[in-house]
């Protein structure tokens, strides 16, 4: 794995046991400040279970993790407003205004001259014409950019995504790519996310962690696991990874 | 970041004030039930004031203690709904990967049901006045006790059935609405507690609301403030909070260790 400097994220052992389910089975983590990492893996890997840990959102069953310095088990109030997150599957108030949501969480986060970033962020995500509509009025790829402001009012210093580009046309999601990209550069950030996108993984992470049955079975540079097994794209490398499962039930 | 952020607490206050204050028919459905059980029972007082000597001692003694009972409904009410629209929008991820905490959170909750008790009540305790020349406010000043007191146990069951709600979901939603009304009968509120069989007596004593009523007919009736009451209800009402906290936290807690905060909805 790339390392260009000290972890941002810092997991040993991390596991999660939902009775006799073992949703993550004791993975380490790893990812460098400034880096883009991705969970790569199928339908029940595991990914979101591992987002949700380093969030603090579920409690793991073994395992540390430090994110930013501290440690999340004991002190996550002291790093929750140095990230953020975005997801799918968690949505922002359908009945408030973008601009309201953004005005509640911008304070939840303490950000500083909020007006002014709600501002930049309506400008640089394009919402500028939706700023002062209901979130649950605005089509699914606005309804994105909008979660996607929210997960950048407090200016993060990681950013976790779970499938930030899902249910979006391919040019909507291109666009959201390319923003991230801009963002992690110019804020010097770091950006965990999970898909199952190949394509999305390929043109963002640096490093990835292939995810099967709350297992990290492989990792690397997309370049690395595209020589590691031969293959000319990593939906190959996924399928060959994918397929070597031998109780897909469990998940 | 301090411990304790008040700018938490007022931006969850604002989320939902935006919300009440974003459709007419939101404050109106505040509004309504107060209004028609006061007109309701407002005539049927009107009545039995010229065919029933209990209420003819004291007019105003069944309405007064309709606006009472709705301060406690109200108040349940208003903690339940304001956790129930997180969990109708999906939101509860979201709040919590935030620096919120769960007792600031908790405090804007308490906060919102002032708010949703006073634009339900007030109105129809208002029109009260013209309509039947009653007055709550001529209670005078025990009428704060009451109110504090009944609105305190509000946030106390209202914080229970948010932790059923944390650990049950949208499945205990009807609990949220109904729950509260199962009290009525042995609060009291529109007779003695002494007119209750004798071992409910016990359970009537356990909940703050009959030391309340009580507390109200004594006024009405002897023109005195039973402090003793005043007393019970007000140590119950610490009781009935602390059981309330404790329960929300632990449930909190719990859907943490489940996975649930983040999946709660449908």
């Amino acid at each position: 794995m790339a390392n260009r400097g000290p972890a941002v994220i810092e997991a040993r052992g991390l596991a999660k046991r939902y009775g006799a389910t073992e949703a993550v089975a004791g993975i380490d983590i790893s990812v460098a400040r400034g880096a883009t990492a991705a969970l790569l893996g199928g339908n029940g890997a595991g990914k979101t279970t591992t987002l949700a840990m380093l969030l603090g959102l579920v409690v793991p069953s073994a395992g540390s993790i430090r994110v930013l310095g501290e440690d999340m088990l004991r002190h996550r109030y002291r790093v929750l407003h140095r990230m953020n997150f975005s997801s799918p599957y968690t949505d922002l108030p359908h009945r408030l205004t973008v601009r309201q949501n953004l005005i509640v969480y911008g304070r939840l986060y303490g950000t500083k001259d909020l007006a002014r970033r709600i501002d930049r962020l309506a400008a640089d995500l394009q919402l500028g014409h939706v700023i002062d509509r209901e979130v649950g009025k605005l089509s699914s790829g606005l309804r994105t950019r909008v979660a996607i402001a929210k997960s950048l009012i407090n200016e993060p210093e990681l950013l976790l995504l779970d499938e930030p580009t899902a249910s979006l046309d391919p040019d909507t999601a291109d666009w959201v790519r390319t923003y991230l990209e801009q963002y992690r550069a110019s804020h010097g950030a770091t950006i965990l996310f999970a898909s199952h996108n190949m394509g999305e993984v390929e043109r963002l992470a640096s490093d990835v962690m292939m995810m099967r049955q709350g297992r990290i079975v492989d990792r690397g540079t997309p370049a690395e696991l595209l020589a590691r097994y031969g293959r000319a794209s990593l939906e190959d490398v996924f399928l060959e990874i994918a397929r070597e499962r031998p109780d897909e039930a469990a998940q | 970041m301090s411990r304790f952020s008040p700018a938490r607490v007022n931006a969850m206050l604002l989320r939902y004030v935006y919300l009440l204050t974003a459709s007419w028919p939101r404050t109106l459905d505040l509004i309504y039930w107060p209004l028609v059980q006061m007109i309701l029972w407002g005539f049927t007082s009107r009545f039995l004031m010229s065919n029933s000597s209990y209420v003819a001692r004291a007019g105003g003694v069944l309405l007064g203690a309709v606006l009472l009972w709705d301060v406690l409904v109200r108040s349940q009410l208003g903690v339940s709904v304001s956790f129930l629209e997180e969990l109708w929008s999906r939101n509860l991820g979201q709040l919590f990967i935030s620096p919120l905490r769960p007792y600031e959170w908790v405090l804007s909750l308490i906060a919102m049901s002032v708010v949703r008790v006073a634009i339900g009540v007030v109105p129809a305790v208002l029109l009260a006045i013209p309509l039947y020349h009653y007055s709550l406010f001529a209670l005078g000043l025990p009428l704060i006790a009451f109110f504090t007191l009944l609105v305190a146990m509000g946030w106390g069951i209202g914080l229970v059935l948010g932790a059923l709600l944390l650990r049950h979901g949208l499945g205990a939603e009807s609990l949220a609405w109904a729950a509260v009304f199962v009290l009525a009968p042995v609060s009291a509120v529109y007779y003695p507690v002494a007119s209750l069989p004798h071992w409910l007596q016990y359970v009537a004593w356990s909940l703050p609301s009959a030391h309340v009523f009580e507390g109200m007919r004594t006024v009405m009736f002897e023109q005195r403030f039973a402090w003793d009451h005043f007393v019970a209800a007000g140590a119950l009402d610490l009781v009935y909070l602390g059981i309330g906290a404790a329960a929300f936290l632990y449930a909190f807690g719990l859907a943490r260790r489940r996975g649930s905060l983040m999946a709660q909805g449908e």
